[in-house]
């Protein structure tokens, strides 16, 4: 048996998969697909089922329901071992007995491939992840960067027409997880593999993916691209997860193309129509919120304005963060260009935003907050 | 210089207890080289007279034959199933796991002359009396509980997730068993191994309830001997055996620094 040396990702098709442990239920009727060389996060807290998305596809875990196709091949109940789909894991799992060429060479031997050609295989998957002259060392000499990297030699080295990633990057520090995430992405565009990533932090996800799986509860909430995500967020729980946010909570009014919302006393308005009676929010991205003098009033389009006393104020370089607080108690955060004469702290404000610049969602009881 | 009292107290003591340890093993070895036909110390006279008959007596080095090959058989059997039942074990989990351990423990708890009793009407009843398959079954017995305890040990700290790797990159179980799993855990394996050796080769109870005059082990050609006559044989043998294991366990702690690098 030779190698083949070009690949070509394969597609995932998740049709209605489940996943129960006794009255728990896991994963929740999911369906997904995932492109033929598509660079696909799947993000969510811990608990929220990607990890065991990731584990019904490499054949760790036993399928409750549902279908999962890789390429033309429906791969629901073929054994892990069978699958030819490569995995990188959170903990490395290297095997402590063998050095860097044998681990990365014990693929290969599965496959039957003949000793020469091991060699010649082993050592441009080694060469790949810059690691090449560690060949002869043992993982326990080799620190977690280069674990991470020889785990990632290993899993890519039968040229698998996908290869899933746990949180490979989740025991590293900040400095390192950087280098790695454009190695990641720069082995992702050389190998031309279907890639699928799990993680809990949205940077990670937003820098690495084509697109994002966002996952909660034992459902996908929403998939897209990061910009399709945080521009226009299906749910509270997308809409909180990615990216910073303020909430608006108030009474609605539905009426024509746009809602009327009542918070803390003031109406304000919102893109889009409620669809239902049950309450909705209005998200807003910090740097669309202006912030300016009490009574300024109107100005450019910004027709929605509320009051507010300046709570916090950080200078972050070329832009300043303010955190207002309403009548009502809650918080709103503004992002804003370097100002010559910024407001003090508990000076009275107004915060002004473009209707359109909002996002009305139903209140899916998501609170701010992420993880990572 | 001035004395230190305290610490002069704890070395004297440590002295002690020291001579209290090894003296019994170590009165031994001049007493194998008595010249005459009496087990007393200090012994009178010199000779190697006591080995030479170890050597060339049937009864004496017949008896440590049959030992030594009880001895590897029973450390074979009892290494092969006692590590199928410890990883067995460490997979179930849960409260049958717990069960079966203690079950698999039990020979390391009943008191030897309970168990040998018991063996030794069901042997009467199956012709076992005085066979190698006796000695083997009751020895196996007996030395399970320490490969289940060793294996166990060493599977603890054994990271399954590196078995999910393997199944990741194409390995079958049983393949991933052997090129994973057993080279991991092998030094608990070879540590149960050479436990059960041990106890199958310096068993008495049970060996003395089963013995026939045919196949003899060495621990009951030993006590025969002391119950008849005071021959120094028994001193030599006790001798040689200190010899071996002391060889044994000084190499085996040499090698085992050696392959700590992982």
């Amino acid at each position: 048996m030779t190698l083949n040396t070009s690949t070509k990702g394969a597609a995932i098709d998740i049709r209605g998969v489940s996943k129960f442990y006794g009255s728990f239920t896991a994963l929740d009727d999911i369906s997904l697909r995932v492109e033929p060389g598509e660079f696909m996060s799947f993000l969510g807290p811990s608990g929220s089922g990607k990890t065991t998305t990731l584990n019904l596809i490499a054949g760790f875990t036993d399928l409750s329901a549902g279908e999962i196709r890789l390429g033309e091949q429906s791969i629901g109940h073929v054994p892990a071992h069978k699958r030819n789909i490569g995995v990188v894991f959170q903990h490395y799992a290297l095997f402590p007995h063998m050095s860097v060429a044998q681990n990365v060479a014990y693929p290969l031997k599965q496959r039957g491939i003949a000793k020469a050609e091991r060699a010649r295989a082993v050592d441009r998957a080694l060469q790949k992840v810059q690691l090449d002259k560690f060949a002869h060392r043992y993982p326990s000499e080799l620190s977690g960067g280069q674990q991470q990297r020889v785990a990632l030699a290993r899993a890519m080295v039968f040229t698998p027409s996908l290869l899933l990633m746990d949180e490979p990057l989740g025991a590293l520090d900040k400095k390192l997880r950087e280098v790695l995430q454009l190695e990641i992405r720069r082995i992702h565009r050389e190998l031309g593999s279907t890639f699928v990533y799990v993680t809990h932090d949205q940077e990670e996800a937003l820098v690495l993916s084509d697109r994002i799986a966002v996952f909660n509860k034992g459902r996908i909430e929403q998939v897209g691209s990061g910009h399709q995500l945080y521009t226009r967020p299906e749910t509270l729980f997308v809409g909180q997860f990615i990216g910073e946010s303020s909430v608006l909570r108030g009474v609605h009014r539905a009426g024509g193309t746009e809602t009327a919302l009542t918070v803390a006393g003031t109406t304000l308005v919102a893109p889009g129509q409620a669809k239902t009676d049950a309450a909705h929010v209005i998200l807003l991205r910090p740097e669309s919120v202006m912030v300016q003098a009490s009574g300024t009033g109107l100005k450019d389009g910004m027709t929605n304005i509320l009051g507010g006393t300046v709570r916090e104020m950080l200078y972050l370089g070329a832009a300043m963060k303010y955190e207002v607080t309403l009548a009502d108690g809650s918080h709103v955060i503004a992002r804003t260009p370097t100002q010559d004469e910024p407001f003090a702290i508990g000076s009275a404000v107004e915060l002004a935003w473009n209707p359109k610049d909002g996002t009305l969602l139903a209140d899916d009881g998501s609170t701010a907050g992420h993880e990572g | 210089m001035k004395l230190n009292l305290p610490r002069l107290l704890l070395g004297l003591t440590c002295l002690l207890i020291a001579i209290w340890l090894v003296a019994p093993t170590l009165i031994i070895i001049p007493m194998s080289f008595a010249g005459k036909k009496s087990l007393v110390f200090p012994p009178q006279g010199f000779s190697l007279q006591w080995y030479e008959n170890f050597f060339t007596n049937p009864q004496w080095f017949g008896s440590l034959i049959v030992s030594a090959k009880v001895a590897v058989m029973v450390s074979v059997v009892a290494t092969v199933i006692g590590t199928m039942a410890a990883i067995g074990i460490e997979r179930m989990r849960g409260r049958a796991a717990g069960i079966i351990r203690a079950v698999l423990i039990t020979p390391m708890i009943v008191p030897g002359v309970v168990l040998a009793v018991g063996i030794y009407a069901v042997y009467l009843d199956t012709r076992l009396v005085g066979t190698w398959t006796g000695y083997v079954l009751a020895h196996t017995l007996l030395a399970i509980p320490f490969v289940v305890i060793a294996v166990g040990a060493n599977l603890a700290v054994f990271d399954e997730r590196l078995e999910t790797a393997a199944a990741s990159l194409g390995a079958s179980r049983l393949t991933t068993f052997f090129t994973i799993t057993l080279p991991l855990i092998l030094p608990g394996i070879l540590s149960g191994a050479l436990f059960a050796f041990v106890t199958s080769f310096d068993e008495v109870i049970v060996s003395l309830f089963i013995t026939s005059p045919q196949l003899k082990t060495l621990p009951v050609q030993i006590f025969s001997s002391m119950t008849r006559d005071a021959d120094p044989t028994v001193a030599a043998v006790g001798s040689l055996i200190f010899l071996a294991t002391s060889l044994i366990i000084g190499l085996g702690l040499i090698f085992g620094m050696r392959g700590r690098r992982v």
